[in-house]
């Protein structure tokens, strides 16, 4: 569990934690289309730039991102392998019976492989640096426009938040439950598969209900303290624009600009 | 004194496929003045907590009706009502809607509009009022269930209501988080006079109350000081009602020939009255 990286959060305090998340939102949106301008190695390499100085700026430990990008090493290979055989340009390389190897070939699959690796470096970096409940706020603003063509956003956030809040809650239980299924003897983690997805059956049901309880309990009890929907609430969780925020959006379309001058 | 709330002849009865259906509370009458803490006692049942839904309009009675500050609770005021009520529930997890303990005592304050820089103000003042100002920005998974029921309390204070119920908020806790809830709240009264209700069948937590409205199968079975109720001994226990420890503690010696002088509702009491014994003879 400690290695994927995914909607991991690494509370701290440098240029890019103290960002507005909404900032970030949209540097990070941004760049996934930016990223797409790269198309040779003049372009790929300021990319890869990028996103070191990014990494930098956020402390983050090469290491740390290694051990993160494991779990998605075997599809980075696979896109590789597949751009290496079926792309047909350029000088023949090797050949081994049907197999082929052009220079376009692995120019294409050396593309490819890193832009899927900054994309996926740059959206963790999204989530490490910045708390799941100020991403929401975040999403909850940018999408605020929305609400005219009745788009639920308000209570969107809300869901979204709330089932943040109750994971550990929710883990908690769970852990719970197993330990009470197996002081009674049921067992989790031998036998065969197919016996094991059955052993999870009683896990479930027992959780399924005590979150239903709880959506009760909270239901009421944020009825009891004034809930009413979206209309007329204020925000208790400010998001603050700063200079720094403007600058990282001015980056960013600096960015783009370089890269349509550079690319072939 | 002023009337804080009021039911007059309350009935109220959950919907059922019964012809005849056992109404839940039957004929309940009550009211509660400013300052006063009173407590709801009475066994699983007894239609308690009933009241409690009574009391904030997340139900309504079939007959009677339910005064807040005088006016009838009803679709039209709902919302100012409740928003001078605090209500603190059983379950700590499941009424802490924030994702930090700050975040869920603004809760209120938002659904209610109030401006940004009164919020930031009122949810420090209401943690200091509870003692949980060091906990801002922690987790509810970090913290104990003493703990995220304060928080719940000073959610309830945040709004500054006039009366403050508690449904049974203390019996999911473990003695010291029971403690540390029943502190607050006496403390509480105290410094504010803030009027309380509540509901609970701990009996050393309805000591504490100025008065006791004893419940049983629906109906108002008692009413008087915690020494007036607790008076009643063995018919309370019949009721499935059981007496505060010490208090049977002190029926029991008393059983064995000890000459003791009262009631001994709390430990104190009864130990005062222990020492003194002999020179009652």
């Amino acid at each position: 569990m400690d290695k994927i990286i995914f909607g991991r959060f690494l509370p701290g305090n440098t240029y890019v934690h103290k960002m507005d998340p909404r900032a970030k939102l949209l540097f990070v949106f941004g760049f996934i289309v930016v990223v797409f301008l790269a198309n040779n190695t003049i372009t790929y390499s300021i990319l890869i730039g990028i996103t070191l100085f990014v990494m930098l700026l956020a402390r983050i430990k090469p290491s740390f991102l290694i051990n993160g990008l494991k779990p998605v090493v075997f599809l980075l290979i696979f896109t590789f392998l597949l751009h290496l055989f079926f792309t047909r340009e350029g000088d023949l390389l090797w050949e081994w019976g049907i197999l082929k190897i052009y220079e376009g070939g692995l120019r294409q699959g050396i593309y490819i492989a890193i832009r899927f690796a900054v994309l996926v470096i740059m959206t963790s970096f999204l989530t490490l640096t910045t708390s799941p409940i100020a991403i929401t706020d975040a999403i909850e603003i940018l999408l605020n426009p929305l609400k005219k063509i009745k788009v639920p956003v308000h209570e969107l956030a809300l869901m979204m938040s709330i089932s943040l809040r109750f994971i550990p809650t929710l883990m908690d239980e769970t852990d719970k439950i197993m330990k009470a299924q197996m002081a009674r003897g049921s067992d989790l983690s031998t036998g065969p598969i197919k016996d094991r997805i059955k052993a999870v059956v009683p896990l479930l049901v027992p959780l399924f209900v005590s979150a239903f309880k709880r959506a009760e309990d909270l239901a009421t009890a944020m009825e009891v303290r004034g809930y009413k929907g979206g209309e007329g609430r204020t925000r208790y969780r400010q998001l603050a624009w700063h200079s720094r925020d403007t600058l990282a959006l001015v980056v960013l379309f600096a960015l783009a600009g370089v890269l349509f001058y550079y690319r072939g | 004194m002023t009337e804080i709330l009021a039911l007059n002849h309350v009935t109220f009865a959950y919907p059922s496929e019964d012809p005849t259906p056992r109404n839940a509370v039957e004929d309940v009458s009550f009211s509660v003045n400013e300052g006063e803490w009173i407590a709801i006692v009475g066994h699983n049942g007894s239609g308690k907590s009933t009241i409690a839904k009574l009391m904030n309009g997340l139900l309504y009675p079939q007959q009677g009706d339910v005064r807040f500050m005088r006016d009838v609770l009803s679709d039209e005021n709902l919302w100012d009502v409740r928003s001078q009520m605090g209500m603190v529930f059983q379950n700590p997890d499941n009424q802490f809607v924030g994702a930090t303990v700050q975040d869920d005592v603004a809760f209120a304050l938002e659904n209610n509009g109030i401006p940004y820089e009164v919020m930031v103000e009122r949810v420090h003042e209401a943690l200091a009022q509870v003692k949980m100002e060091d906990f801002l920005d922690h987790e509810p998974h970090h913290l104990s269930g003493g703990q995220k029921q304060r928080v719940a309390i000073a959610g309830a204070l945040a709004l500054r209501p006039k009366l403050l119920i508690l449904d049974e908020a203390t019996s999911m806790l473990d003695p010291q988080g029971r403690m540390e809830v029943l502190q607050t709240v006496q403390q509480l009264r105290a410094e504010t006079g803030l009027t309380v209700i509540s509901i609970t069948h701990d009996l050393e937590e309805a000591i504490l109350a100025d008065r006791l409205l004893f419940m049983n199968g629906g109906k108002k079975f008692a009413t008087g000081t915690p020494n007036e109720i607790f008076a009643l001994g063995d018919e309370l226990i019949e009721l499935g009602l059981d007496l505060p420890f010490a208090m049977k503690l002190s029926r029991l010696l008393k059983a064995e020939g000890v000459a003791l002088n009262g009631q001994n509702m709390t430990e104190e009491e009864l130990v005062n009255d222990l020492w003194t014994s002999n020179f009652n003879a």
